[in-house]
């Protein structure tokens, strides 16, 4: 059985405090208590401070494009169904240049997991406005304040019917790790976003402010996870700043489930010479 | 010289002319001869004028052909857009319910009317003056047109047997009422004698699609566009037969990160496209070069820039292809000839990408991809499966824990052992980041640079099996030179040229990079003029051969961007301008 030990690698980059030795943290976690070795796990990241998940993570990992590792890791898992794979991306690898890809692979259903590490900031650029920065907020690119509204993940998740959503904070790891071990344990496309504060260029999301600010749904008896207007309802109320598992439809068929004639064994296992009455039947559509 | 037939259908988007097109032909390719089509279409779904060309011969055919000999109008559209044309003594077949065609006063020409929509309202319904004018065309050529049934039948059985029974109703009045009123004819050549060849009849999408298969492609990401999609709709049919997936991307960015995410996995994917959808997969271009990791593009170029011409056909994605993405990146571009190459490359090029660790361009175009044509059999087994360097697993255990060094740089021939995911003491990160032996991002000048030279040496040694090939006299002093779909169209030029006594080779790229630079200097043997052949603006292949092979002094252009395929003529009347005249040696 492979242990936290197991998954580390060479020293994180990311500045002391950050929010994504949370996150890294917590997918660690959540691997070594669902028995996964590292070798079974693929991290596919974009770029931005998020962008370095793949390498410090310990398991496989393909460090793509801006925006771009939900396309990537899709496939990934499509032709090696025995991987258990991550996209991971930030606020502005996921929710601005990667958008469409977002909205697409919840309506798509692949059985991936997508961490987005939300600091409201733009990081490894040096502190522009995202597309979560709330109204108001003064960056380099926004030095009067953005005027423009933030995204919402969660709303947005909900809306498409994401058949699995959750948000967790880097400041409680715990609870973060439980929340991935159910994405992983879900089957098809599994949205967790995580709080996860930029302490060098984001002074207003700090740890302190999600301390402060955040509520627990999986502590409240009365929350339904099964309930997807409800929970559309809650997060508003809650201006987004809950955490927990938001919603989970556990019945909704995966792409692969629902796709004609996907293998039931991992395309990269399998034999790819066609054969010779395979020939036959190809040349008789020529005829 | 070809003995052949031209024949064109033609009206407004919507009226079946592709199916009236598609029928005709699939009954001549049926009956023993060799057929090339060629689809004139516009970016609309009704409306605007459509046709559908057939060049029937008794021998291979590469090219549509500039004549026409008869000719089916459905509008006086049809008559007007086509006229220039018909050869004289041609045959014009108009529907006489529908209109009263006015003939073009410069053409010796006949024009005949047929109450195409009268009959078939009489064989049942309106809609089936297709079939009417099939019926004519197979009396103005003479066949049988009982031949015609087994088409008809495949083609309308779905629809029930009294469908296909009044579709034969009305192709056999068609056929009765020309030989009823008209006595002229073109009567196609002698069939071909067929035995021991395996008479095929598909496209150039379609042999990609088929390629791609065969060479062990089991993962296909690309995003609806013409002219590539067919090349979609052939792998969505067969793929699943064979455990492949396919994905419908929502844009092309996400299908070339798929196809780069099937690789990495170990998956042999690709992605389809055509020039606009090829410019925005430019960035991923360099993921796969800078991570090496293997993919497949295939480009069926269409006319640009931008939107361009979205239907019609050009070679302009060249310099692209060669050159494209920011940096610098080891690739391989090929560019089949024919419809057979178009196969075999395809699943060559999944070995090239094992192989080289890098991506590989397959670059055809519309009129490659879409035209339809009657082939020899395919060469199936030709295609062999490589997986290039993979590391096995038994290495591995031997060389323990973080010992693996996915990329590492003192390798010879710069091509490093690929581990898949899965696989146990190789845990490795691709990335489009500068990085170390490992695969950590570094950014130290002595590593980049080391990195660098790593991935510019995969290359350094390689030969192309066949990158040029040489058609005609060796030693003639004037050549043609192409690249990909012209192929044909040249070798017939060529023959031309050369029954009109000039001394002509005719020289032609299937694989244009690396640069086959061996095989074309040795091409190049003898020759004092050459005409590259390109349909761009710029002469991109005159370009490219100035820059990686010099002959400044001989090389000229025959260019041609209009959307429209090369016609023959074109060639020959350059090539005359070009070639000093009567030149004998």
């Amino acid at each position: 059985m492979a242990t936290m030990l197991d998954y580390q690698t060479e020293r994180a980059t990311w500045c002391p405090g950050c929010g994504d030795f949370g996150v890294l943290n917590a997918m660690q976690k959540a691997c070594v208590n669902l028995g996964l070795e590292p070798e079974q796990v693929v991290v596919v990241s974009g770029i931005g401070c998020s962008g370095k998940m793949s390498q410090h993570f310990g398991g496989y990992g393909l460090h793509s494009l801006h925006g771009r590792s939900i396309p990537t890791a899709q496939a990934v898992k499509l032709a090696n169904k025995d991987l258990v794979v991550f996209a991971a991306g930030g606020d502005g690898d996921g929710f601005g240049i990667g958008m469409g890809h977002f909205i697409h692979a919840m309506r798509r259903n692949v059985d991936i997991t997508y961490i987005v590490m939300d600091n409201h900031i733009y990081g490894l650029t040096t502190g522009q406005a995202s597309p979560t920065s709330d109204v108001g907020s003064k960056t380099k690119t926004s030095p009067q304040g953005t005027v423009e509204q933030p995204i919402l993940p969660l709303q947005l998740a909900l809306a498409q019917n994401c058949g699995f959503v959750a948000q967790g904070f880097s400041g409680n790891v715990k609870q973060l790790v439980t929340l991935i071990e159910k994405a992983i344990q879900h089957k098809g496309f599994s949205f967790v976003n995580v709080f996860s504060p930029c302490v060098t260029f984001n002074k207003v999301n700090t740890y302190e402010f999600y301390k402060a600010n955040l509520v627990d749904l999986d502590q409240d008896p009365d929350y339904d996870p099964h309930d997807r207007v409800a929970a559309l309802r809650r997060v508003a109320e809650a201006n987004n700043l809950v955490t927990g598992l938001i919603y989970e439809d556990p019945d909704r068929p995966s792409f692969e489930e629902s796709l004609p004639g996907y293998p039931d064994d991992a395309i990269v296992s399998r034999d790819w010479t066609l054969r010779q009455e395979d020939y036959e039947a190809i040349l008789a559509t020529f005829r | 010289m070809i003995q052949d037939v031209g024949w064109k259908v033609g009206g407004k988007q919507g009226e079946g002319i592709d199916s009236t097109g598609e029928i005709y032909a699939i009954a001549l390719h049926r009956m023993g001869y060799y057929v090339f089509t060629y689809r004139h279409f516009m970016s609309l779904i009704k409306g605007g004028h459509t046709n559908y060309k057939i060049r029937a011969s008794n021998r291979q055919l590469r090219h549509h052909g500039d004549d026409l000999h008869v000719l089916i109008a459905f509008d006086q559209t049809t008559i007007d857009f086509n006229w220039k044309e018909m050869v004289d003594g041609g045959i014009v077949i108009y529907d006489a319910s529908a209109f009263e065609a006015v003939k073009p006063s410069d053409r010796d020409v006949n024009l005949f009317g047929v109450p195409l929509t009268e009959i078939a309202k009489q064989a049942g319904n309106a809609i089936m003056k297709n079939m009417v004018a099939i019926g004519v065309s197979a009396a103005i050529s003479k066949l049988d047109p009982e031949e015609f049934r087994p088409v008809v039948q495949d083609k309308f059985s779905k629809k029930g047997q009294a469908v296909v029974d009044s579709n034969m109703e009305a192709l056999l009045r068609g056929y009765a009422y020309f030989q009823e009123h008209y006595h002229v004819h073109f009567p196609l050549p002698e069939k071909p004698d067929l035995r021991g060849v395996d008479h095929l009849f598909a496209s150039g999408n379609q042999a990609t699609a088929f390629g791609a298969l065969a060479g062990g492609c089991r993962f296909l990401a690309a995003y609806p566009i013409t002219p590539a999609t067919e090349i979609m709709y052939w792998v969505l049919e067969q793929f699943p037969k064979y455990g492949g997936v396919v994905v419908q991307a929502e844009d092309e960015i996400a299908a070339i990160n798929m196809a780069i995410g099937a690789n990495f996995a170990g998956v042999r994917g690709m992605t389809s496209t055509s020039g606009p959808g090829f410019s925005l997969m430019m960035e991923a271009l360099g993921l796969a070069g800078m991570s090496e990791t293997p993919v497949v593009i295939v480009d069926v170029q269409r006319s640009g820039p931008s939107t361009g011409l979205p239907t019609k056909t050009e070679q302009s994605d060249l310099s692209e292809a060669v050159n494209g993405t920011h940096g610098e990146i080891p690739r391989i571009v090929l560019t089949p000839r024919t419809v057979e190459e178009c196969f075999l490359y395809t699943a060559e090029a999944f070995n090239l990408a094992d192989r080289y660790q890098c991506p590989v361009i397959v670059m055809t175009d519309l009129y490659m991809g879409m035209s339809f044509q009657s082939v020899d059999g395919f060469p199936v087994h030709q295609v062999r499966q490589d997986r290039g360097k993979l590391i096995s697993d038994e290495e591995l255990a031997k060389l323990g824990r973080f010992a693996y060094q996915r990329y590492d740089a003192s390798v010879p021939d710069g091509i490093s052992p690929r581990a898949l995911p899965g696989q146990k003491n190789a845990r490795y990160v691709a990335l489009g980041n500068e990085h170390n032996g490992f695969g950590l991002e570094v950014e130290d000048q002595e590593t980049r640079v080391a990195q660098m030279r790593k991935r510019q040496r995969k290359l350094k040694g390689f030969r192309h099996e066949s990158g040029v090939t040489v058609d005609g006299r060796p030693d003639a002093p004037y050549a043609l030179i192409g690249f990909g779909s012209t192929y044909g169209v040249l070798e017939e030029a060529r023959e031309v040229l050369e029954i009109q006594g000039l001394p002509v080779k005719h020289i032609h790229f299937s694989r244009v990079w690396p640069f086959p630079a061996e095989a074309f200097h040795d091409a190049m043997d003898g020759v004092r003029v050459a005409l590259v052949t390109e349909q761009n603006a710029t002469g991109q292949l005159k370009r490219l051969i100035r820059e990686q092979a010099g002959y400044h002094d001989v090389l000229q252009s025959c260019l041609k961007y209009d959307g429209d395929p090369m016609s023959l003529k074109e060639i020959v009347h350059t090539a005359y301008q070009t070639f000093p005249m009567g030149v004998l040696n």
